[in-house]
């Protein structure tokens, strides 16, 4: 019965750092471009280095 | 460079059609900053815009100089667009409500297992009033955009689906509340968030869809009307957005560009296509003293032009108040979720108070009456009503926009499949809406590998159809040197000793055609003729839709000699001569009659009567007032689309219809349940997300959807 005591607390934490994450993304514009976000992974940082 | 960052920046949204792939971004990205002016780039995929950061000293043609630089066509993206930002707002909001549902429903479910596998005494009240803790703001905090709606719908002595929704969950928190107070077994906290959950996720996917709807019609939103070079003193000129151009101001209008505003032609020569405008696909010869209009292309030549009116003063001004006024009929339809809930919603109510006031008589006291009354609320939740409804139709939304097919909402789709009548606009709709070379077969061989090079190096309108249709028939360009265009006659190059031009012909020209004459040395050598052309699947789109059970006729604001080829090739009435108040009457008599039209049209002058369909589609060609007034917008050069966009509608209808059974089947099984008193808060459960993954399974099976005749 003890074990409630911290495991209730624990779940609950572990769901709002979720909530409290997907809603910081959202705001940072994390879900603006989904699509793009997918092929910017081609994209080679090199590049972007010799670039101005 | 200090001078520099010192000034302040200038932020500016530019739509770029053309971004296909990852190299698109990084090309983008890394080659705009190359201008000095440009200090940062960022690439939106998804919506194909191009955010820039730039100093102020950068005008809009430097702007989209650079991108052209790097092979890309940019259209401003001007502020009118930015007045819809509200909407993208509460998709987001309702985004962050689905979040708060989701994460106080997992939660409380957590909670609600142990309960329901024998948690008792101390345990259960511990963790109902846990329940009670998450519940309570989620509620608040999520409910709110059913709360709102339903408030504003009592208000005006209305129902609509929120009503219900809001008193099922308000009465199932207050008597949970109560529950849980008294150290009752039973709390429905569970099913009041699980409810808002499901509901907020169809909500959500409603506003998903037209978000992205609109940012597909964002991107294709052209230059039209967005501003003009205006000359300043006797030799300077400079960039004035189209907001700011005054009655008086002189603007430079080069070949291929819109005009801005309306006016008075103050030098040179040209040709004007006044499709957009009138539907005539002919182009209008005009000369120093005529009146031009807004909206309308500069074929031929550069030309000044005196404005006369800009803004709200314009012809399209005119256009754009018929446009009003016929899209008030539009907004008077009712959705099929909302003609449902009338009925469903009288339904839910008398029989929970019916539940209730029956208990009660049968002496069972009134908190184990209202208990029941709450159940039966829960188990009726409309949840195939909010959720399956938006879940067919965005499905169907996606598997459209596979086919080319921008739509612009779910009602969209609702009366589409409704329509039994249509109406195409000629020029630019059943035709392509710009010149086609019509005698390339004629050419000699010899002159074709001339032409392309000539045709190639200049952006005027006729050289590009040249360009495309020489490309797409694998002829090779000739080599030529010192290439030189001079605007209002055409490009002059060098050919192994002799000097070869394109432009203008020497000689008369028959009528108002459109020709390009190739001369070598001065002597005419060939003559190309170009005209509109008929879209290559017009017939069969006309037949496919006939079969479908829906018949067309062509409406059409040209003359009856250039309308008549067209339908005879496609054996349809038409109606020739038509202005905008004409089309609009038609649809009208049409309305009036019992039928449901389907406008199908592009240009300006189509604009009231793309408003006034019962549903209407425009090609991505068209106007903008066209594509803002459409409900569905085609990509591409076929017409087909229009019959496949009618046979997904339709389909889509039938899912719907579906769930609407399937939610009417569970509610027979399951309401009985409630009214004896059966139903505890783990069978509302199962049958509330089990019932709701149903509907949402079957309307998956639209992803698979081709548009074929069934």
């Amino acid at each position: 019965m003890n074990g409630l005591l911290f495991l209730i607390p624990i779940a609950l934490a572990l769901g709002l750092i979720g909530l409290g994450s997907f809603l910081w993304s959202l705001n940072h514009g994390q879900f603006d471009d989904l699509d793009g976000a997918a092929l910017r992974i081609f994209i080679d940082e090199d590049e972007r280095e010799n670039g101005p | 460079m200090s001078a520099a960052a010192a000034m302040p920046l200038v932020e500016r949204d530019f739509a770029v059609p053309d971004i296909r792939c990852a190299g698109c971004i990084s090309k983008l990205e890394q080659g705009l900053v190359r201008d000095k002016r440009i200090a940062a780039a960022r690439v939106n995929f998804t919506e194909k815009r191009v955010h820039l950061t730039h100093t102020p000293d950068a005008a809009m043609p430097d702007l989209i100089g650079a991108f052209s630089l790097l092979g890309f066509e940019a259209h401003p993206i001007g502020d009118a667009v930015g007045e819809v930002a509200p909407e993208a707002a509460s998709s987001r909001e309702l985004l962050r409500a689905v979040a708060v549902a989701g994460f106080a429903m997992m939660n409380i479910m957590l909670l609600s297992v142990s309960v329901w596998s024998g948690a008792a005494g101390a345990t259960r009240d511990l963790f109902h009033w846990l329940s009670a803790a998450i519940a309570l703001p989620a509620i608040a905090y999520s409910g709110r955009p059913f709360f709102r709606s339903a408030w504003r719908a009592l208000r005006h002595r209305h129902t609509n689906m929120d009503v219900p929704i809001s008193i099922g969950v308000l009465l199932a928190t207050g008597l949970s509340l109560y529950e849980t107070a008294t150290h009752g077994i039973h709390a429905y906290f569970d099913s009041a968030v699980m409810l808002l959950f499901f509901l907020l996720c169809g909500r959500w996917l409603d506003s998903v869809m037209r978000d992205r709807a609109r940012g597909g019609v964002t991107a294709l939103l052209r230059n039209m009307g967005t501003g003009a070079l205006v000359l300043k003193g006797a030799a300077a000129t400079r960039w004035v957005d189209a907001t700011a151009l005054e009655a008086g101001m002189v603007m430079l209008v080069a070949a291929g560009e819109r005009l801005a505003a309306d006016g008075i032609v103050t030098t040179g020569d040209s040709q004007i296509d006044l499709s957009l405008l009138t539907g005539e696909s002919a182009p209008q010869a005009v000369h120093v003293g005529d009146p031009v209009h807004a909206g309308t292309l500069n074929l031929a030549a550069p030309i000044r032009v005196r404005i006369t009116a800009a803004g709200a003063d314009t012809a399209i001004a005119d256009i754009a108040r018929l446009m009003g006024e016929a899209a008030q009929g539009k907004s008077r339809y009712v959705r099929i979720a909302d003609r449902a809930a009338r009925l469903y919603a009288p339904a839910v109510h008398g029989l929970a108070l019916a539940a209730f006031a029956g208990w009660m008589l049968a002496g069972a006291g009134w908190h184990q009456s209202l208990l029941i009354a709450v159940a039966v609320l829960i188990i009726t939740c409309p949840c195939a009503l909010g959720l399956a409804v938006p879940a067919a139709q965005i499905v169907a939304a996606g598997a459209l926009m596979r086919l080319g097919i921008l739509v612009k909402d779910g009602s969209a789709l609702e009366r589409l499949a409704e329509v039994d009548q249509a109406m195409f606009d000629k020029t630019g709709t059943l035709t392509l809406g710009r010149p086609i070379a019509t005698d390339l077969d004629a050419l000699d061989p010899v002159h074709r590998p001339l032409l392309l090079a000539l045709a190639q190096v200049s952006r005027h309108p006729l050289s590009e159809a040249l360009t495309r249709a020489l490309v797409a028939s694998g002829v090779q360009a000739e080599a030529v040197d010192s290439v030189r265009e001079s605007p209002g006659f055409g490009v002059a190059a060098r050919w192994h000793d002799h000097i070869v031009t394109l432009g203008r012909p020497q000689g008369p020209v028959a009528g108002d055609a459109l020709v390009t004459e190739l001369a070598i040395d001065g002597t005419p050598a060939a003559r190309v003729h170009f005209a509109d052309a008929l879209r290559s699947d017009a017939r069969e789109a006309v037949d496919a839709l006939r079969d479908e059970g829906i018949a067309a006729t062509i409406l059409s604001g040209d003359r009856a000699e250039a309308v008549a080829p067209v339908a005879r090739a496609l054996g349809l009435t038409a109606q020739t001569g038509m202005r905008p108040e004409d089309k609009l009457a038609a649809i009208a008599r049409q309305s009036g009659a019992g039928h449901r039209v389907l406008m199908v049209g592009d240009g300006l002058n189509d604009g009231p009567a793309l408003a006034a369909g019962h549903a209407s589609i425009a090609p991505g060609s068209a106007s903008d007032a066209g594509k803002n007034a459409a409900d569905f917008i085609v990509l591409g050069d076929r017409v087909m689309p229009v019959v496949q966009a009618v046979r997904v509608a339709r389909q889509t209808q039938r899912i719907v219809r579906q769930n609407f059974a399937l939610a009417i089947g569970y509610n027979i099984v399951a309401v009985p349940l409630a009214l004896f008193g059966i139903v505890t808060p783990l069978i509302a459960a199962v049958a509330m997300s089990g019932s709701s993954l149903i509907v949402v399974g079957n309307a998956m099976r639209l992803k698979r959807m081709k548009g074929r005749a069934r």
